[in-house]
């Protein structure tokens, strides 16, 4: 019996200091009680939810940073409770470079680091890592590729080297390249099987147009027919460069002993300049639209409600933060509460800003029971609106504790630390960024969230993408008044 | 496993993020060695029992000022009367629907104020529901969760049973229904199961019995499963052990000892007395073939090396089925295989897409070869060490955090009456031989089976009906 998936195992932390949580965060939403956190059984009121203590700060280790002559930037946080390490060599290029005609470069080439090096093959690399019982991983996303490595320090030379040779030496064999393509061809065909896929796709199409996030990291079919050994190749050889990298390295290990290790293993990797990178401009955004993409007895329609939002260097980085945890951020948000807890139309509705280094879109989905289609998009309508209004201070004082006190638990374990480092170093973020947190939410006033409401959140200029059973829904959809329908397919396109 | 919410609904969004689940380190783990290199904890932890039966797990891990409480319920849809399939999962979902104390709401409005999370599931043999948050909002997470155990009814209401009745139709729509082959898994274990089984109906249930459900339902069920008797609390992280035994005394103390249980079902597994058939047809582009054998319970001596049977199968690259399906021929586009083992029951499944232009009757013939080439030749010792460092690995990783902690700790002590059996849990898996595997190959994966092919719509004639040899 085999209990949850393997996990990938991350370590801790950040050189951050979080001190003192918010002032009022000890208040708890139970303002009236009379229970103190070891209170006397004769003085306690069981029929009141007790008063709580204050949030304990938190003091997280440092992070030792290096820097080798090539430019590779090396960060190490030492944890020493388990004879564990976790690596991740984060590239700062991902599926934006890919060049239209050959969508679906960045992730394949990815894909390929794990099927062979000049000295390996695809399978000996998968025995080895089963016989080491580590794991590496190698993904790509948007504005990131990453490495990772995960080992029993017992094992760290072995490890290691398998690790260094995936991240540096791949062969990109044909015969690899060929099986690959034929797996992502059979994947693109099984898209049609699922609507949030579906809705995910046809939503950033209409959002981005041709700009970068509007194509799909994996591509379609004509570009995985097109995409070559020299087009992963080149995608390798221009991004993955020293000085477009950074190395994290999380657990039993000792800072010199590391930066010792890694100046051998990557130490002759040559830095090299890079491209700018174009992320387009997406189209400007129309009169509120909405797209329905048929899914013939689909019994849910897939809902996204958006448009484009804000890169993560947005100074409004705060307020919107906030401002989205009350309209869709958390289970208690407006969305759900409305949507699931009180009309019962899914099991979720939820909101957010993918903020990327570009503008990433704002998007509010939700799988709703086909029958309540039309219900769904009118309270989806009523929440947007009302979200630009000024939000109550109980509830505005709710998602900043919220968003404040969570923040222990980010750092809990090595993964989630490694989330966040990631995160920061994607996107140019300085480690200092948690320090400063608690106080940069407290700071959020209801002008300011009503501010970013209006100015990101355009009732007027939405794209309404519901993947469904066209036949039953469009008549209904029609009747909202909520805007024009068009049928669309998965990649935007209308459809006659 | 239905869960009350969906677990990655609420991810924070900012840009796309890299693998985050993971692992705590804490520095009360007490470490020994394996041949392997890596090594297993054992969790240090009390457990006592209150008078009205409550058990307590409480294990310290000061590393970080965070706390999780999670609570085992011993009922799950296997414990579901007849024409009431899905209601134990129902429950769960109205359990979060205030209690006595607890207006609808304010459960997940108070605890999110406080910064923290919560959630719970069920399947065929518990119900648990679990709070992790800062270390200072612990006692609301108890007092919370004592409300509900012991006064739920005096607030319930046809109206809060009634919008979880929907939420759960629509758990089912987008857990089961809308998704590609979403309906095997029940298809598979309505045959696998002789009727009256408690895992031969899923966890979910059907559309008819969740309308069926009533409010007297839920006050009975209540009344028979939800009693501090029937419960096991564990509590791991940050936390004065002194003071917190004091606040579950006070919050959960005063709740009384249920009535006597009803009695749990209890099964002699077997195999199915003959090859069965099945076509389920689905919005698919692609034909699926499943197997399903039934085989063991959770700990049955034989459940370790099913396990590893399965590894070899289709646990890696290397493994036999993927190397020679997926990896060489390029005949299928997936291919999986795991023994599921519970309470009282478990069952051996593999699944194989073909990929486009073949058949489920060519990945049947594939199939069966290797089967029968396992039977014959068992498997190499570098398979076996393959098998066991991969799944030693995953032993530590399973302690990452404090939640997973507390929910591994009421995990062994459902099944084995320990909390802390991490360690002696990980050896049977060392333990286990390369004869070991040939001999519950032989003994489980030689027997009849279930044969599920879902189809596209349209495509029966592609259903596999026959042992293909």
């Amino acid at each position: 019996m085999m209990r949850g998936t393997r996990l990938r195992v991350w370590g801790p932390l950040l050189g951050l200091s979080i001190v003192s949580a918010c002032s009022q965060a000890g208040t708890s939403a139970a303002t009236n009680a009379t229970a103190a956190p070891s209170p006397a059984p004769s003085a306690v009121d069981l029929t009141k939810p007790p008063t709580l203590g204050a949030p304990k700060g938190l003091t997280l280790p440092a992070v030792v940073t290096r820097e080798l002559p090539n430019g590779l930037t090396l960060m190490i946080v030492e944890q020493h409770e388990l004879p564990l390490a976790d690596f991740a060599l984060v590239v700062r290029s991902g599926g934006e470079t890919d060049e239209l005609g050959k969508l679906g470069t960045a992730t394949l080439a990815t894909s390929l680091l794990k099927e062979g090096t000049t000295t390996r093959s695809s399978l000996q690399i998968a025995d080895q890592e089963a016989f080491l019982g580590v794991s590496v991983f190698a993904g790509s996303g948007w504005d990131a590729t990453t490495v990772q490595l995960h080992t029993p320090t017992s094992q760290l030379d072995s490890a290691l080297a398998l690790f260094a040779d995936v991240a540096l030496r791949p062969a990109f064999p044909t015969t690899e390249l060929e099986r690959l393509r034929k797996t992502r061809l059979t994947s693109l065909l099984q898209v049609k099987d699922r609507a949030p896929e579906m809705a995910n796709r046809a939503y950033a199409a209409i959002v981005y147009g041709s700009a970068a996030y509007g194509r799909p990291l994996t591509g379609d079919e004509p570009s995985t027919n097109a995409i070559q050994q020299a087009d992963v190749r080149r995608f390798y050889d221009t991004y993955f460069r020293p000085n477009n990298a950074t190395l994290l390295v999380v657990g039993d290990v000792r800072p010199d002993d590391i930066e010792r290790r890694v100046r051998a293993l990557f130490g002759s990797w040559e830095r090299r300049a890079l491209p700018t990178t174009s992320y387009g401009q997406p189209a400007a955004a129309k009169g509120t639209t909405i797209f329905v993409v048929d899914k013939p007895g689909a019994a849910q329609s897939s809902f996204r409600i958006g448009g484009v939002g804000v890169p993560r260097s947005t100074e409004d980085y705060f307020p919107l933060m906030v401002m989205n945890t009350v309209l869709g951020g958390s289970f208690t948000s407006r969305l759900n509460n409305n949507l699931r807890e009180t009309k019962g139309y899914t099991y979720g509705a939820s909101s957010g800003f993918a903020m990327r280094r570009a503008p990433g879109p704002f998007t509010a989905s939700a799988e709703v029971v086909a029958a309540k289609t039309d219900s769904a998009l009118i309270e989806f309508m009523k929440e947007l609106r009302a979200i630009r209004d000024t939000v109550p201070a109980e509830e505005l004082e709710k998602a900043k504790r919220y968003l404040q006190l969570q923040l222990p638990g980010r750092f809990e374990t090595t993964g989630g630390i490694a989330g966040q480092l990631s995160q920061l170093v994607t996107y140019d973020v300085p480690l200092s960024f948690y320090n400063s947190y608690t106080q940069n939410i407290a700071a959020v006033t209801q002008a300011d969230v009503q501010r970013v409401a209006r100015k990101y959140i355009d009732t007027d200029r939405l794209a309404i993408v519901i993947v469904g059973d066209r036949k039953s829904i469009e008549p209904i959809l029609k009747a909202t008044g909520v805007g024009p329908v068009t049928i669309v397919d998965i990649t935007g396109k209308p459809v006659m | 496993m239905p869960s009350r919410r969906a677990r990655a609904a609420f991810r924070e969004r900012s840009g796309d993020r890299v693998g985050l689940l993971a692992t705590i380190v804490t520095l009360s783990l007490l470490m020994s060695s394996t041949a392997g290199g890596q090594a297993v904890p054992t969790i240090p932890n009390e457990k006592y029992t209150l008078p009205n039966g409550l058990e307590v797990i409480l294990h310290e891990d000061r590393s970080v000022p965070v706390v999780a409480v999670n609570t085992w319920y011993k009922v799950g849809s296997g414990d579901e009367q007849r024409g009431r399939t899905g209601f134990a999962h129902l429950f769960e979902h109205v359990m979060f629907m205030g209690s006595e104390n607890v207006p609808v709401g304010k459960f997940d409005q108070w605890l999110e104020a406080a910064g923290a999370n919560n959630n719970g599931s069920t399947n065929g043999d518990r119900t648990n529901y679990y709070e992790w948050m800062p270390s200072n909002a612990l006692p609301l997470a108890l007092w919370l969760d004592a409300d509900r155990m012991g006064r739920l009814l005096p607030t319930m209401d046809l109206p809060k049973l009634d919008l979880q009745r929907d939420v759960v139709k629509n758990e089912r729509r987008q857990s089961y229904d809308n998704v590609p082959y979403g309906r095997a898994s029940e298809t598979i274990t309505a045959v696998l199961f002789p009727a009256g089984h408690p895992y031969a109906h899923s966890t979910i249930g059907s559309m008819d019995d969740l309308s069926a459900a009533s409010l007297d339902d839920v006050k009975n069920f209540f009344r028979a499963y939800y009693a501090p008797n029937n419960a096991t609390l564990s509590i791991v992280g940050d936390f004065d052990r002194d003071s917190v035994k004091k606040l579950v005394q006070l919050y959960f103390g005063g709740i009384p000892r249920g009535p006597a249980l009803p009695p749990r079902p209890s099964v002699t597994s077997q195999a199915v007395p003959r090859d069965t058939f099945l076509v389920l047809e689905d919005k698919v582009q692609l034909p699926r073939l499943y197997y399903a054998w039934r085989t063991v319970k959770a700990f049955h001596d034989d459940d370790a090396a099913l396990d590893l049977v399965a590894y070899v199968l289709a646990g890696d690259k290397n493994s036999r089925l993927y190397k020679r399906l997926v990896y060489d021929m390029q005949v299928a586009q997936d291919v999986s295989a795991f023994q599921s083992s519970q309470r009282v029951d478990g069952s051996f499944r593999i699944t194989v897409t073909p990929k486009p232009g073949h058949t489920p009757a060519e990945m049947a013939k594939l199939v069966n070869e290797e089967i029968d080439k396992l039977l014959r030749d068992g498997v190499t010792e570098r398979e076996l060490a393959r098998a066991q460092n991969t799944t030693r690995a995953q032993f530590l990783d399973q302690l990452a955090s404090v939640l997973g902690k507390a929910d591994q700790l009421n995990f062994y002590n459902y099944f084995v009456g320990t909390p802390d059996y991490v360690r002696q849990d990980a050896a049977r898996y060392d333990k286990v031989t390369a004869a070991d595997l040939k001999r519950v190959a032989a003994a489980y994966l030689a027997k009849p089976r279930v044969t599920l092919t879902v189809v596209p719509e349209g495509k029966r004639d592609l259903m596999v009906t026959g042992v293909v040899q």
